[in-house]
Order: C-alpha cells, then structure tokens, then sequence
C-alpha cells in the first residue's frame, strides 16, 4: 500500500534500532510511557519492543478510551438499553467491556437492541430510519473521537431529529497524565505523545509535563518507524538534558491544534467536575458531559440511571502499574480475582493492557528477553 | 526460542543482558494462571450471545465444555471437520453444518454455493473424497421464488462441480421475521482415502504451513457486501470445493501430509490456535510470506481488522513434514484456484500451544485466539 509501506520499511526500522542503541548509557534504565491505546497497538501488531535493547521499557499508558469506563457507567449504559423501545449503539470494542453485571454483548444476548455502529452518524441515520423509537449513542473516546460526536449533535439538531440521544463519555487526556506525574512514586523518564488526540488539540497543551515536571514528550504517528523515531527523540532529549515537546507527527499534527474541532467540542460540550477513571479513580475535570445547550440531547437526563458508583475492589493496583512502580504480577488480585475473563482493572480489560498481555503471554515474554 | 533464529529475520541483536531469574513470587503466580488455563473448559456462561458462534474461546469453551461431555463421542472428541465412522471395514467420513450467511448472494457466490462447498471442504480435510450431501432447507415466510429457484440452481451446479450427490432433504418454512430469508443446513458422507494418515494431534517440531492461496477474500467480500462501510472495492468469495487440492496433495505427499484444514470462521489464526493446542506444539508464521491480495490488505487496513482472523471458504491450511514441504507446495501450486499458495511458517516446541508472527518490520507478537467477533456472522 502506497504512503503506508514506507512507514512500516524494515530496513529503515533496523537503521532507527541502530541508533536508539547508539543513544541509550550502558547501565541505565530507561521506562517510556506510550499514552494512547492506538501506540500501544501498533507497539504490539509490529513488535517494535522487540527492537529495542532491553533496558528501554515501554509502559502503557492510560489512554484506551474503552478500557478507562468505570462499572459503574456500563451499568448506566446497559440499564439505558434494556429501557422498552431504546435502540442502544456504541462502538464495537465497547460491547465486551465487562460491568458489575456483565456486557453489552450480552444485554443483547437478554433482548436489549444493542446495535455496533463504526461512526456516530451511523447511530443518527438508525434514528432517523426508526422515528418512533428513541436511539442513544454510548460516546466513549478522547478528544479525538469528541468533535464526532459533537457535529452529529449539531447535525441532529439542525435535522429536527428529536428521538436521538447521547450517553456522554468522552474523557480528556491531560488530567489523567497530571494526575500519573503528581503521584510521588512515579518511575517515567519520557511520554511518547498521544498522535491522534494531538491532532485536535495541538501539542501545545502538554508544555507543562517537561515545564512542570521536567519529563520529555515527542507527540508521535502510529507507524512502526514513527514509534522508533519519537523514542530516538526521547533517548536524545534525555541524553542532551534537554526537556521539551517534540513533535514527530508534524505530517498531521499542528502544534496549535484544530481549531475549528476545537471551537465544536466548547460549544457542545463541558467539563464535568469530576468522572471516574476505572483502576485510576475520581480525577477532577477529566471528562465532558453535554452542554446546556444541548441538554435536549443528554440520555442521562431523558434517562432515569441506576448512577450507582461500583467501586473497584481495593486490592486493585492498575494506578501502580500504569506508574511502573509495580509489575503486573505484583498486584494484589493479579492472575486471582483480576483475570482477562473477570477483567477488575482497566490494565485486565484490554487484551492490549499491561496485565492482560501478562496474564496471555508472560511465560513467552520471559524467554523473549534471553533471545 | 534460540531455534528462531533460523528462519525468521535475524532480531536487530542489541547486546540483551540476561533476564534475571523469576522471583519465586512471579514463579508462583505463573503456575496459578499456567493451572486454571489447563483445566478442561466449562461452560458456565448464563445465555448465547454472538460470540458462542464467532468460533473463538466463546465457541471453544461451549464444545469443549459442554457438547463433548454430553455425547461422549470418541470422534466427536478428536475434534475433526468431520468424524469418522467404520461401516465393514471401509472408513467413512460425516459432516453437517449450517448456513445462515447474510445477504444470501455476495461477489463470488451465494448461500447454496457455499453450503455445498463448505460440506464438501470439511469433509476433504479429513482426507475423504465427498460421496453425498444431505440438504435442509428452512425457508422464511414471504421469500421470493425466484430466490429460492436461484439457490438451488446454485446447490445443482456447485453438487455438480465437486461430483458429489444429493440424495436426502427436508424443507420447513417459519414464519416472516424468524429467519433471515433461508437456512441452509446440510450432512456430508465420504469415503476416507487410504493415502491419508490426518490427525490434529500429529504436528510436529519442524513440521511446515502451507496456505493453498491468498486469504481474508471471502470474509471481506461479505463484510462490503452488507454495504455498512460504505467502502467499494473488487473483491470475491473465494468459494470453491477444496477436494482437488487435498486430492492433489494426498497423492504427492500423502504419509507425510499431517493435517489439513479450511480456514473458514476466524481465518488461518484460528486454525493455527486450534492445532497448535491440539498438539501440543508452537507455530511461527512469517508475516511477509502470508499471501494477501493488495485489495484484502487495504480493506482490512481501512476497517482495522486482520486477514489472518478473516473467514475464507476456498483455502486449506496445510501441515507437512518438512522433508515433503516443497514437494507438497508444488503439487498444491498446480491444483485449481490454488495457483498463489504459500507456505507461510513453521511448527516448533516452545511455546507450546502458542502461535507466534514474525512481523514484516522485524518483531514479534502472539497470534491469539480470537475472545469474539465484534463483526455480525460472515458464514
């Protein structure tokens, strides 16, 4: 595939893997958070890890949008289904994400209409082919995936579309990193920036994590090579001393950000006060609910919701992992009360997350580091 | 896994330091987690959802807990495509599967094509020249006669083609709304040819993979035909009998042929998964050798989704000695429809029961199983 290959080359994959070695002091260790869900999966699909030296440690971040839902709003999101007439759509990764009381998937399996749709507009068109029944859309995601929403809000509304509603998720990216760096025990020398979030909000809002907290961060693409590179750039930052935002994805991201995209998400959304990260707890001013504007729009006002808080058991420790303060077999319930089939914590749920890929493949990963 | 080294691309070998040894800690949690995947599979799930018919755990776990249990069946247990029963001394092989493929007609073929072929190819895996079919037919309420005409001209002339007979059927028709315009479900009996020796217990180290042709076609045909994605690109099913292949494959190689399968629900990486964990064995597939067509590979790039795990209903999967492996993709290479075949990797010990893909850019992952399919049902 032409303008895909170039970035997938190995050759050039070898040459970058060459002079990340060249980069890296003998001796030392380097652990580098890759933010966003869509890094950890190029990360995996390539094997980029398998070309680093081995004291270069990638730890994933908190930035799988599916994987951050609390219990409790699954719960919210399948009693809203079960409602007589609801035409229930959400993204396909959602529908396994486990609540207290089991998945969306089977909510549909008791007789819910659960519908995956690939894009919220496909949610609005069900509305409009289903005039008397009431549609809602489960929007999950970063700022990436927000503007979507928002202009199909817009659009329902500038339609007359009356039976259509939004369960509002959508969550943004800096508190949750303020909230890691803030924690004393943090173990991070570097962030590899989230590429697609970037691409609305520009780089220019995580200019306090080296201002603040005096850490590194390349804003990266999802390519193979372009992970080896931002991590070159990370290596050199950290070798020169230097600490600043890097920008490898400049082929996409603008270091101010879409405005225009940006302009939608303030006129449709607002911040909550606070939104519970699922393993990471309450952190303030992390997610967006609709605004007043389009309180019309808001399934948790047309919707009577359980809104019951499920606590995540204590013994949890996804907060630690995500620090890389502790491995994944270290925690509590790893392994016991936290398997990928009873997934706890927001590193379990995710076959990509730190404990799921363990708990999969930890024997194997164990003989890799002796190739 | 210093064996790797032989075949896949050379690691870019950065000087590792060894891996200091597992705490006891770590060493304990392993065995927990190495004790509850071992033990034998129960079915415990409250109702079905879709992902007990994706052919991943779900449906695994649904067999191997509560189907083989219940029947207590020697050949349902050695999990073939089809079982085998002796009748007199001659070795026979049965099949049955079902058909509720949505639409019924796709680029490449329609549901009575399929239901023929896919019968005949389970019966071809286990290395039976196909005798006879079986059809039943369950018919919605309010379905055109001319589609139904259509569809059994297709059975007609796909029976024909792979020189099977149909010598039994049933019809039932259900009310509008509880079928999705016809069912197709359909036995298989074959003749178990003296030259096979199949098993999916018979893998061993150094074995190799041969794929008959390019794959992910038909799944992706169907997915662009449901029009959900809006997205248009020149892509037919592969459907198409698989006994000349096997046929072609049993006379060059047959001793030393270990196990053959269609990669049809969850594509090559789900056959890959099952024989791997059936003998006990790992599997490395060389991600650059695997034969996609560019208009699978863009597809699957748009819709973020994997041609391995994708459904095909005309390619085998072929494991072969490793003596035998060029003879044995030669032969394949001049069988009809089969002209692209591959062989893609290999089996070795460690780690058993686990597939592993050297990728194109020079790492490597774990080709898992698939938990469910997130994609409405494709066969």
């Amino acid at each position: 595939m032409r303008y895909v290959d170039e970035y997938r080359d190995a050759e050039l994959g070898r040459a970058l893997a060459g002079e990340i070695l060249a980069t890296v002091e003998p001796g030392r260790h380097y652990k580098v958070m890759e933010v966003c869900g869509g890094h950890t999966h190029s990360i995996y699909k390539y094997g980029v890890d398998d070309l680093l030296p081995a004291n270069v440690e990638l730890v994933h971040g908190p930035g799988c949008p599916v994987c951050v839902i609390p219990m409790g709003r699954v719960d919210d999101g399948i009693a809203i289904a079960h409602q007589p007439g609801v035409i229930f759509t959400c993204f396909g990764d959602m529908l396994r994400v486990p609540g207290s009381k089991g998945t969306l998937l089977e909510a549909k399996a008791e007789g819910a209409d659960v519908r995956m749709v690939y894009s919220p507009l496909d949610a609005l068109r069900i509305a409009k082919q289903n005039p008397d029944r009431d549609v809602v859309f489960f929007a999950i995601g970063f700022e990436t995936t927000a503007p979507s929403t928002a202009l199909t809000l817009k659009r329902a509304r500038a339609d007359g579309v009356e039976n259509f509603f939004c369960m509002c998720n959508h969550v943004t990216i800096v508190p949750p990193l303020r909230a890691l760096l803030d924690s004393p025990d943090l173990r991070l020398d570097g962030f590899i920036g989230p590429g697609h979030v970037a691409t609305v909000v520009g780089a220019r809002p995580f200019e306090f994590i080296p201002a603040d907290y005096g850490k590194p961060l390349v804003v990266a693409g999802f390519e193979p090579l372009d992970l080896l590179q931002a991590i070159h750039m990370i290596l050199g930052q950290l070798s020169d001393g230097r600490r600043e935002i890097e920008n490898q994805y400049s082929r996409v991201v603008p270091y101010d950000g879409n405005l225009r995209a940006l302009e939608v998400l303030a006129e449709v959304f607002e911040l909550r006060p606070h939104f519970e990260w699922r393993g990471l707890g309450f952190i303030s001013q992390s997610a967006l609910r609709l605004s007043d504007a389009y309180a019309d729009f808001d399934a948790e006002i047309r919707y009577e919701v359980p809104g019951v808080r499920v606590a995540d058991p204590k013994a949890c420790q996804c907060g630690e992992v995500l620090k890389g303060v502790i491995k994944p077999w270290e925690c509590k319930v790893f392994g016991t009360a936290c398997t990928p089939e009873h997934a706890i914590g927001t590193c379990m749920v995710s076959p990509e997350g730190a404990c799921a890929a363990y708990y999969n493949y930890g024997r194997f990963a164990r003989e890799r580091e002796v190739v | 896994m210093a064996d790797d080294a032989a075949r896949a691309a050379p690691p870019v070998a950065p000087e590792q330091p060894a891996a200091a040894p597992p705490s006891d800690r770590e060493q304990r949690i392993l065995g927990i987690i190495e004790t509850a995947r071992s033990k034998r599979a129960r079915f415990k799930d409250e109702r079905i959802t879709m992902a007990h018919g994706a052919g991943g755990k779900a449906t695994q776990t649904m067999i191997e807990g509560l189907f083989v249990p219940a029947f207590e069946s020697e050949a349902l247990a050695a999990m073939g495509d089809a079982g085998a029963v002796a009748v007199d001394g001659t070795r026979l092989a049965v099949t049955t599967d079902s058909f509720v493929v949505k639409p019924i007609r796709f680029p490449g073929g329609s549901i009575g094509e399929l239901a023929v072929n896919g019968t005949v190819n389970d019966l071809a895996m286990a290395g039976a020249r196909p005798l006879a079919l079986t059809l039943a037919l369950v018919l919605e309420e309010g379905l055109a006669s001319d589609d139904l005409r259509a569809e059994v001209e297709a059975i007609a002339r796909a029976a024909k083609a792979a020189d099977v007979e149909i010598v039994a059927g049933d019809t039932k028709v259900v009310e509008r709304g509880h079928a999705d315009s016809m069912y197709v479900c359909t036995t298989g009996v074959g003749a178990v040819d003296p030259r096979a020796t199949l098993s999916p217990s018979a893998l061993r180290p150094g074995d190799r993979v041969l794929v008959s042709g390019t794959i992910g076609e038909h799944g992706t045909a169907i997915m662009l035909a449901r029009g959900e994605f809006e997205l248009e690109a020149p892509i037919e099913s592969d459907t198409r009998s698989l006994w000349p292949a096997a046929d072609t494959l049993l006379d060059a190689v047959g001793p030393s042929l270990r196990c053959l399968r269609d990669a049809t629900r969850g594509g090559v990486a789900s056959v890959l998964n099952e024989l791997a964990r059936a003998s006990r064995v790992a599997m490395v597939v060389r991600e650059e050798a695997v034969p996609v067509t560019p208009a699978v590979a863009g597809a699957s790039e748009i819709l973020g989704i994997d041609p391995m795990y994708v459904a095909n209903e005309g390619k085998l999967v072929a494991f072969v000695a490793p003596e035998a492996a060029d003879e044995a993709l030669a032969a394949l290479r001049s069988a009809p429809g089969c002209e692209d075949a591959a062989e893609i990797g290999e089996v070795r010990t460690e780690p058993p029961g686990m597939v592993l893909v050297a990728t194109a850019f020079g790492g490597k992952r774990v080709m898992d199983q698939l938990v469910g399919d997130p994609l409405p049902r494709i066969c």
